[in-house]
């Protein structure tokens, strides 16, 4: 368990990405996994870890992240000391371009004003279950200024990031903005820990140098003279950087090792918004095999190597299959869904084929009707 | 500040006929359904029906039940005119008593009871499984200008000597109450359901204490007295699913019932069922796995055959092994190439691999929480985490 550390989420890192997922909502309220929403897990792994004061920098739109964290229960973080603080986005005169930095900066008082010593700063568009005490160890160990947590990226289509270089040692020799990543680079986590001084003055220089952007204007700029390591964490982990990312990213629950690995770990839950849905009926012609399937669901069709999340229901001789169907979707009698992505409450009318690629999943939008 | 009506669940007893489940935990606590406890039920339908000052009244192995009702949060109810309150027996400046029957249990808490003023006391069980709009028989009760109303079920003829049943007129005054009749004159039978005016209440729990061969129990000894001094005593019928789930027959029984297409009660919908949830992952079915009429809850692990039975939470069937007619509490796990018919498996029980645990209709086996079944038959007491 580490003390004297302060969480801080950052929910406005860019996303451009993940346009069509994204449209309608910021992306740390992705649906994940059946329950979860992005934002579940870098908030879980910072309270299963000991940290106890959480900031969140809110995102523009932030309604569905605030429905979802409400005081910070869930995640034992609604308190009378410390506990959830909401870090919302000033206002911005017109036309001028916003970035993360920005909000940081105008939040820093904040910052400032926690007793902690140090900050873990943690994006919300990576999945992953881990002890953040392991970071801050490497930290120490390493002698570092600022530790990055890295991962090996698992596929060569992964989208962008920022892939680390670091020595033997684990000092960082290179950072740098990729457009696509190969397999086994070392990419970054979004996921920063410092003293909490350093923190404040990078951002603060770079915002009064008129930087954006805290990879771009502190990371990959400000922080030049500061000794920079990286910590490799060889559990799961993913970014979710592009709708096949997530695509794949999702199917890739279905190997019990890796669900377990994420989700089972011993002493460490991912918590999420609890809703009092009743368990999952299989009916009569549910025919279920290698799925994730979340309760409130309603099953008398084939499922198979798919995703279900909560309220799903799955009619009489319907077909889904390696696909993703979100919250309330219906697949009528006789539909057949084959690698499809479909949002919340999509309604597939019955008797309609839908057919997409492992490598180019259809996605559905919100709401609609097929 | 003054309330409307405050609901006391009698949740003490020991519940001796649930055998083996009830060893380690009280009746309410005792799993439900894949996901819900008993205590579940008469809680979400008092947040449902806006009674939202409720008292726990516990004395058997509380630990779990205490643990689990918490503040009430999880039905909403943690409000600060209101709340759950758990209300063991306490000792005084003049010794100490146990509840010695469900009218001494609420005798004791009158204090409690005068703390809100209330109109009405609204008395529920522990054990039952059914939801209800109590606003309703409220306003019966204020309608009929009653002093006492009881919530009735008509049961089949043939089955209504096992039940408290109530002989009422044609406009609802009870006439007549006769515990498990052999000869019954009605068929509605009691639900364990009593709203009192809180002062004619007090009264008759004032005077009974005073009984020394009273044994304190409403069915028994008061709402007898009641009628006896013609006191203005109304069944209020109520038409739904109602069950109790006082044995193992009748625990199996209802959870069956939740395993129709059209399950008795709507669960998840408007009047949805609320429980204190762990935080657990969706559940997972395995490449062989075959689940059908079943329910099945977060955090469980399919790899085998599952049907017509209710998974509850973390619960694990391995490669090959068969559940059929069978309830697994939570945490339950069923090793590989294990059969499992017609039974009960404790939170936390095991059926070792290999194992042919089976029961038949009307003869279901249990094993309780943490045991272990093994392939001899021999049940050990294990060491299994729940």
């Amino acid at each position: 368990m580490i003390k004297n550390v302060m969480g801080i989420v950052n929910l406005q890192a860019q996303e451009e990405l993940l346009s069509a997922l994204t449209e309608q909502r910021p992306l740390a309220s992705l649906p994940f996994g059946g329950r979860y929403r992005l934002i579940d897990f870098p908030m879980s792994c910072m309270v299963n870890s000991g940290i106890r004061n959480v900031g969140v920098l809110l995102p523009e739109h932030s309604r569905s992240i605030l429905d979802h964290l409400r005081s910070g229960k869930d995640w034992d973080l609604a308190r009378h000391h410390k506990g959830l603080f909401y870090l919302p986005p000033v206002r911005r005169a017109h036309g001028e371009q916003g970035g993360d930095l920005q909000n940081m900066y105008s939040n820093l008082d904040f910052v400032d004003n926690s007793s902690e010593e140090y900050v873990l700063l943690a994006e919300s568009s990576a999945v992953y279950n881990m002890d953040f005490t392991e970071v801050m160890e490497t930290h120490f160990r390493l002698g570092a200024d600022i530790t990055m947590v890295t991962s090996a990226s698992r596929c060569t289509d992964s989208g962008s990031g920022i892939v680390v270089r670091a020595a033997r040692d684990g000092v960082v020799s290179d950072v740098c903005l990729h457009s696509d990543i190969k397999k086994g680079e070392q990419r970054s986590l979004g996921i920063y820990f410092m003293r909490k001084q350093l923190f404040v003055e990078l951002v603060r220089q770079a915002v009064e140098h008129g930087g954006k952007d805290f990879r771009v204007d502190v990371l990959l700029r400000a922080a030049a003279g500061c000794r920079i390591c990286a910590h490799q964490h060889t559990g799961y982990a993913w970014r979710i950087c592009s709708v096949q990312a997530y695509y794949e990213t999702n199917l890739a629950l279905l190997h019990p090792e890796v669900w377990e690995g994420l989700f089972l770990r011993e002493g460490a839950p991912i918590y999420t918004k609890v809703k009092d849905m009743a368990p999952v009926q299989y009916l009569d012609g549910a025919h279920v095999k290698n799925s994730i399937v979340a309760n409130g669901c309603e099953i008398s069709g084939k499922v198979e190597n798919s995703i279900l999340f909560r309220g799903v229901r799955v009619d009489r001789g319907a077909v889904v299959r390696n696909s993703i169907i979100m919250q309330n979707g219906v697949i009528g009698a006789h539909a057949e869904a084959e690698c499809v992505i479909t949002d919340k409450n999509v309604f597939i009318t019955g008797g309609k084929v839908l057919q997409g690629a492992r490598t180019y999943p259809i996605y559905i939008g919100k709401n609609k009707r097929v | 500040m003054k309330t409307t009506c405050v609901a006391m669940i009698l949740a003490g007893g020991q519940g001796s006929r649930l055998g083996a489940l009830t060893k380690r935990v009280a009746k309410p606590a005792v799993p439900f359904g894949g996901k819900y406890r008993i205590i579940d039920f008469p809680l979400s339908n008092c947040a449902h029906s806006g009674i939202e000052r409720v008292g726990v009244l516990t004395q058997y192995r509380p630990f779990e039940l205490h643990n689990y009702v918490g503040n009430g949060d999880a039905w909403d109810l943690d409000v600060r005119d209101g709340g759950v309150f758990i209300l063991p027996p306490y000792a005084r400046d003049k010794g100490a008593d146990w509840y010695r029957g469900t009218a001494d249990a609420i005798y004791q808490n009158l204090y409690f009871i005068s703390l809100s003023d209330p109109d009405y006391v609204l008395v529920l069980s522990g054990d039952h499984i059914y939801s209800m709009d109590y606003s309703k028989m409220i306003a019966a009760h204020k309608e009929n200008g009653a002093e006492a109303t009881i919530a009735v079920i008509r049961v089949p003829w043939e089955e209504a000597s096992r039940f408290g049943i109530m002989d009422a007129d044609e406009d609802g005054r009870i006439k007549e109450f006769a515990e498990k009749p052999e000869n019954p004159k009605s068929n509605l039978a009691s639900m364990g359901i009593y709203l009192f005016s809180t002062d004619f209440l007090r009264r008759y729990l004032e005077a009974d204490a005073k009984q020394k061969n009273s044994s304190h129990d409403f069915g028994k000894d008061v709402i007898p007295k009641m009628l006896a001094d013609e006191a203005k005593l109304f069944a209020y019928p109520f038409e739904g699913y109602w069950k109790d789930v006082g044995t193992i027959e009748s625990l199996w029984e209802a959870n069956m019932d939740f395993l129709s297409d059209t399950p008795p009660i709507d669960v998840g919908g408007r009047w949805r069922i609320r429980s204190a949830n762990h935080s657990m992952p969706p559940h997972y079915l395995g490449p062989r796995a075959k689940v059908r009429h079943s329910l099945v809850n977060e955090g469980s692990v399919v790899l085998g055959t599952v049907e017509h039975s209710v998974l509850s939470s973390g619960v694990r069937v391995e490669k090959g092994a068969v559940v059929t007619n069978s309830v697994l509490m939570p945490f339950a796990k069923v090793e590989a190439g294990a059969v499992v018919d017609h039974a009960i498996v404790g939170q936390g029980g095991l059926v070792e691999s290999g194992a042919h645990f089976e029961g038949t209709d009307g003869a279901v086996r249990v094993i309780g929480d943490k045991e272990v079944y093994h392939v001899d038959g021999t049940v050990t007491e294990g060491s299994g985490v729940f």
